[in-house]
């Protein structure tokens, strides 16, 4: 039983782990991720990776919407930027990966910025269409610039390395994107504890309020753009060094629709929430993988069956956790952990 | 002088279908305030209710096209009264996501009935190409717009001169008044998403009988985006206008832009980027409510 929450001093109640139990178990779980890819097998290090990278822009995305409350539809699109900024800055310019990701990211935070204007005068419905419109115009703009992004054929990047060590396994590339998504993730952490987090939160609740006390509605909401098209663009990069190649088919409007089934299935503005979710929704679809096969051997047409069950499986997610479990597993995680706080006692 | 009276031509013949699509997306939004991302799903099982009884059962067009109402309906109904109901005054984040959601759903579901592959409908249309002046159209154009015209006129109709129109439209305009009228505001919900599932599907088999048939044709949903955007996501006339225009638009875009740009596919972005612009210049679009926020 652990009963009781006693703070004596507001540093202490506004720090991030409070507990002596949450610091316990993030060492714990900090310590099982640097194991972990000395255990695992190649495919559950690549389902490793894919997370890890998925989370960094889905924590952008939460920082946009569940936390300042503007719906974005074009995060791929920004992914995108990110990636194709990477590629080419890898290839044409030969910049090392240690300038070439933050470069993506600069670039993807610029994009955003531009995105971002009409937020002043629309909001809610009206913006998620004009960013669905970004979505589109940046694939048609990865597509068909081929000058630049050599359209479909796309670019293909050197592995990154630093100081003569190349990332070129999953293993190794395994600490790149967990470093920086454990990075981000604590950045992201750290946000709503500093005026300008605050700022977004005090915006999302009710925009109009905040602007009479005094945040600058306009400056706050391209902001809020900006952080979270840097995130994207951070994750676009990875993604670059990740699978080596960048093609326009690798963001696309299902992707942004992925992220935002991600922070919906964790929870609105819930950094952990984030993380549940990205690991929910990219296993959950591997895991009906791995059942489909191992029915295969009594319904031997069951592979075909694979895609349109996995788009039926994403919607159900989306529409139950909508439904019965609005604030996602963020909530869940939250009451398993109160019964283990309270217990033996009924909460 | 010829090229452009004929893309004019038949861009505003696609978007008369647009705008039928486009309707009803309006009725939903003009009612429960959703944004419905599932409309090009449900024109894509429109389209396969009809191709089933026309294939399967053998049943004339017309037939076809009233059992792909009748099933749209259903589909309407059910998913109102068992996804969206509970939803009702969400934010508007979990509106737009659990229609997406649906679209998903429907997709799967379409793959699983029917098979990713594609289909087209036994002809319907005579083969000979209508001419009107130097224009010249091919039939399979000129019928299905013009049954999506008729749509409309129905739909405009029923929304003036009916009793139950007219419920619907005093539930748009005032929710609490209309409730205090006596309205049952939750039946109109419900029959404003049937309307929305029918106008949908009658676009989905019109477009089916154009080009064919597969579980990927709720694409084009998302080109009714900028029609709405343009007419004004409230307004019943801006869709029928924003139809037309976006119609014209892609289609001279397409004509007289895409020969210049590498790549092509300028009809498909043209019409999202006149939507940045329209949005930039007149949020609420060309006859759509200017909304007034007070605290």
């Amino acid at each position: 039983m652990r009963i009781g929450d006693y703070q004596e001093s507001y540093a202490a109640d506004e720090a991030l782990f409070r507990t002596p139990t949450q610091r316990v178990w993030l060492m714990a779980a900090g310590a099982a991720a640097v194991v972990f890819p000395f255990l695992a097998g190649d495919y559950l290090l690549y389902l490793a990776n894919l997370v890890g990278l998925l989370a960094i822009g889905a924590l952008g995305l939460n920082i946009l919407t569940g936390f300042t409350g503007q719906i974005s539809l074009g995060h791929a699109g920004f992914m995108g930027v990110g990636a194709y900024t990477v590629a080419i800055a890898a290839t044409r310019l030969s910049l090392p990966f240690w300038i070439a990701v933050p470069l993506g990211g600069a670039a993807a935070c610029l994009a955003g910025a531009v995105v971002g204007v009409p937020s002043l005068r629309i909001k809610g419905l009206y913006l998620a269409i004009s960013t669905l419109a970004a979505q589109v115009i940046f694939e048609w703009v990865f597509g068909n610039w081929t000058d630049l992004t050599g359209g479909i054929r796309g670019i293909n990047v050197a592995p990154a390395t630093f100081l003569g060590f190349a990332f070129d396994s999953d293993r190794r590339i395994y600490f790149l994107i967990h470093g920086l998504a454990a990075l981000h993730a604590y950045g992201a952490a750290n946000l709503f504890r500093t005026r300008v987090g605050r700022a977004f939160v005090a915006v999302r609740d009710r925009d109009l309020s905040a602007e009479l006390m005094g945040v600058n509605l306009f400056r706050t909401k391209i902001l809020a753009f900006m952080v979270s098209s840097y995130y994207a663009g951070i994750a676009g990069g990875m993604w670059v060094y990740f699978t080596k190649v960048v093609t326009p088919e690798n963001f696309p409007l299902s992707l942004s629709i992925q992220f935002l089934a991600m922070i919906i299935v964790g929870g609105l503005g819930s950094v952990q929430g984030t993380l549940l979710g990205t690991v929910f929704i990219t296993l959950v679809p591997e895991g009906l993988k791995v059942l489909t096969q191992a029915v295969r051997p009594f319904a031997p047409d069951a592979m075909s069956y694979l895609f349109p069950l996995r788009d039926i499986l994403f919607g159900a997610m989306i529409v139950a956790f909508l439904i019965f479990e609005p604030h996602g597993l963020a909530e869940v995680w939250r009451r398993i952990r109160r019964f283990f706080a309270l217990w033996p006692f009924p909460k | 002088m010829d090229l452009l009276l004929q893309l004019l031509a038949s861009g505003a013949v696609t978007g008369c279908i647009y705008a039928l699509i486009a309707i009803g997306f309006v009725v939903v939004y003009k009612a429960t305030g959703v944004i419905n991302f599932a409309t090009g799903e449900l024109m894509m099982l429109g389209s396969f209710f009809a191709w089933t009884a026309m294939t399967a059962a053998q049943v004339p067009f017309v037939a076809a096209l009233l059992v792909a109402i009748a099933g749209a309906a259903a589909v309407g109904a059910v998913v109102e009264r068992v996804v969206l109901r509970p939803l009702l005054g969400q934010r508007a984040i979990s509106v737009i996501m659990v229609t997406i959601g649906l679209s998903s759903i429907f997709k799967g579901l379409a793959q699983i009935l029917w098979s990713g592959e594609y289909r087209s409908f036994p002809p319907i249309w005579p083969r000979r190409p209508i001419t009107l002046g130097p224009v010249l159209l091919p039939a399979r154009q000129v019928y299905p717009s013009l049954i999506a015209l008729a749509a409309i006129l129905l739909l405009a109709l029923l929304f003036r001169f009916t009793r139950t129109g007219t419920a619907m439209r005093a539930t748009a305009a005032d929710q609490a008044t209309a409730f205090g009228m006596g309205i049952d505001i939750r039946r109109m919900f419900s029959l404003s998403w049937v309307l929305a599932a029918v106008s949908a599907a009658i676009s989905g088999v019109v477009i089916g009988t154009i080009g064919g048939i597969s579980p990927q044709l709720g694409a084009v949903g998302l080109r009714i985006f900028p029609v709405v955007i343009l007419g004004g996501l409230d307004s019943i006339g801006g869709a029928l206008v924003g139809g037309i225009v976006m119609g014209i638009l892609e289609n001279l875009a397409g004509g007289y832009l895409d020969p210049l740009l590498p790549g092509g596919g300028v009809k498909e972005v043209a019409p999202f980027v006149a939507l940045v612009l329209i949005l930039m210049v007149r949020p609420y679009g060309l006859f759509g409510t200017r909304d007034v926020e007070r605290l």
